[in-house]
């Protein structure tokens, strides 16, 4: 078996997730090949080429690949997929967007989501928002996977695998990349933090959240929201935790005015240690944490602030 | 221009699902259904866009058993001009989903294709990027904004770390993120108005494509359970737990 896996990358760096996916790429088994592509992201290839358990990094570097077009990516990875028996990749907003442009295009129906792999063609994917499991086997030649990365450990910094030019494909020409807008911030990523500040529709106004953020800050964390906060315009977008939103796990999860609609949960209940802290006593949050807090936020956030300094 | 829509029947939402005791799915008998909250965003927009004199028509197609009809119903309701339903009680997967999908584009040539971007019910995530990659267009995943200007459109993309921006050329297909727009309810004149609009119904079979499952479900569980957890009196007992027995912070 040889696997190829799709790294998600800035140009410099692997973005989390990635080395998560190289673990479920291992535990399928087989060579493991990592596909680097981007404009100047030679970094990125030298990055990826420390990840343990990888055999060879191909890095395909041409202006047409930057911003990751699902088109030009599709293309490339078609020049070399007949080589794999599995090809993988993140299921985040970048593997998302491409996988299944991959997967049709091979006509495999494309397994999303795993978060176990039981053997080479079955693995466990997360149905109805996380409130179902199922084990999926596939019968297609090539398996087209996107990984959960919660379910995997991160697969550590302890190779050095040769780093291979790839000739680049074609540039479709069907979508002009015109940018992207980032927000911008000094806190961890939300898929990356260790702790996880997240607020719900009890915050009440954007400007609320500074009493989060400067939680968060005490605590080296990530600010997260539910979609109900997004939904009010308290916070981006690319803060939502949740169904639709990211998909977290980290060690410690703090839920602050967030009820736990079902859709919310779906992104956060892997976390290994949550509390609520919420105002309404019947609040479904509670039913997924381990320590909960009937309190006024406005009370208690900066109480808990205070208390950690 | 016309304007393509798709439509699927899902749980609603707001239903909690159970797994059936025989592991071979979720219980869907006498269970609230409702449409995909994505694919209503994807109504919504065609709607908007044939209300600012952009597109001319809108079609709607769903795949499924009989009573999707109802969902091409609401979707009428909501503004689309017709509806074709694939009529099928099998278990339909997104790569033959897309194939499906892509034969009756074949037929209606649409120069835009707006599908949600995930169902609710698999969250597979697959379709629209599916459909785009059989026909060979572009395709604008998660989008919050699309601007149809001659043969190009302008869209902006829900991505990780915030938003992108591209220009793809049309014929294209876009799928839907939650805030590109917030659907309407449908009134009862708009029911009545829908029930008069023209609906058809065709046979995977009519259109030549092989809807086989490629996926087998092997079975379907419950998720592992999180054991119960404490209430705490105050932050101060609350940060006593954390560092003492949890011992995260």
């Amino acid at each position: 078996m040889s696997v190829l896996v799709i790294a998600e990358h800035d140009g410099k760096q692997l973005k989390p997730g990635t080395t998560n996916t190289v673990t479920a790429a291992a535990k399928i088994g087989g060579d493991i090949t990592i596909l680097v592509a981007g404009h100047q992201c030679a970094d990125a290839a030298q990055a990826a080429a420390k990840v343990t358990g990888v055999r060879k990094v191909l890095l395909a570097d041409a202006p047409h690949y930057a911003g990751a077009g699902a088109e030009n990516i599709t293309a490339l990875v078609l020049t070399i997929a007949g080589q794999y028996t599995h090809i993988l990749a993140p299921a985040t907003g970048f593997g998302k967007n491409f996988m299944p442009r991959i997967a049709a295009s091979l006509d495999v129906q494309q397994v999303s989501d795993i978060s176990a792999v039981v053997s080479d063609d079955t693995f466990v994917r997360p149905i109805y928002a996380g409130n179902a499991m199922a084990t999926v086997q596939s019968s297609d030649r090539i398996k087209v996977v996107t990984v959960r990365a919660t379910g995997f450990d991160d697969a550590g910094a302890g190779g050095s695998a040769p780093v291979e030019n790839l000739a680049a494909g074609p540039d479709t020409g069907l979508a002009k990349f015109n940018g992207q807008e980032l927000s911008k911030s000094d806190r961890p990523e939300l898929t990356a933090a260790r702790i996880i500040v997240s607020g719900g529709r009890g915050m009440g106004s954007g400007e609320n959240f500074k009493l989060l953020e400067a939680l968060a800050d005490k605590l080296g964390a990530a600010v997260g929201a539910s979609r109900a906060a997004v939904d009010s315009g308290f916070v981006p977008n690319d803060y939502q935790v949740g169904q639709t939103g990211k998909i977290v796990a980290p060690e410690l999860y703090i839920a602050v005015g967030i009820s736990g609609a079902i859709q919310h949960l779906a992104g956060m209940k892997d976390s290994k240690v949550i509390i609520a802290i919420n105002k309404d006593p019947e609040a479904p949050i509670f039913a997924v944490a381990d320590y909960w807090l009937v309190e006024d936020l406005f009370k208690a956030v900066p109480e808990l602030t205070q208390a950690l300094a | 221009m016309k304007v393509l829509v798709t439509v699927k029947r899902v749980i609603d939402p707001y239903v909690k699902v159970r797994v059936k005791s025989d592991g071979s799915g979720v219980e869907t008998a006498n269970v609230k259904m409702a449409m995909n909250p994505f694919c209503e965003i994807a109504v919504e927009q065609a709607v908007r866009m044939k209300e600012a004199g952009v597109v001319t028509e809108i079609v709607v197609v769903s795949i499924g058993v009989q009573q999707c009809q109802e969902t091409l119903r609401t979707a009428m309701a909501m503004g689309a001009d017709r509806g074709i339903l694939v009529e099928t009680a099998a278990e339909v997967q997104p790569l033959a989903v897309a194939k499906l999908v892509k034969a009756i584009i074949d037929k209606e040539q649409p120069k835009l294709v707006i599908m949600g971007k995930q169902a609710i019910d698999d969250d597979s995530n697959q379709a629209g990027q599916m459909v785009s990659a059989l026909l060979g267009w572009p395709q604008a995943a998660f989008t919050s904004a699309i601007t149809v200007s001659g043969d190009t459109a302008d869209v902006t993309r829900e991505i990780d770390g915030g938003m992108e921006k591209l220009t793809i050329t049309l014929p294209a297909v876009v799928t839907t993120d939650l805030r590109l727009n917030e659907p309407r309810y449908v009134t009862l004149p708009n029911i009545m108005k829908a029930k008069k609009k023209p609906l058809e119904v065709l046979k995977p079979e009519a259109l030549g494509v092989d809807v086989a499952p490629r996926l087998k479900i092997l079975k379907v569980e419950e998720p592992p359970k999180r054991s119960a957890g404490v209430k705490v009196a105050d932050v101060q007992e609350l940060v006593a737990k954390l560092k003492n027995e949890a011992r995260v912070i």
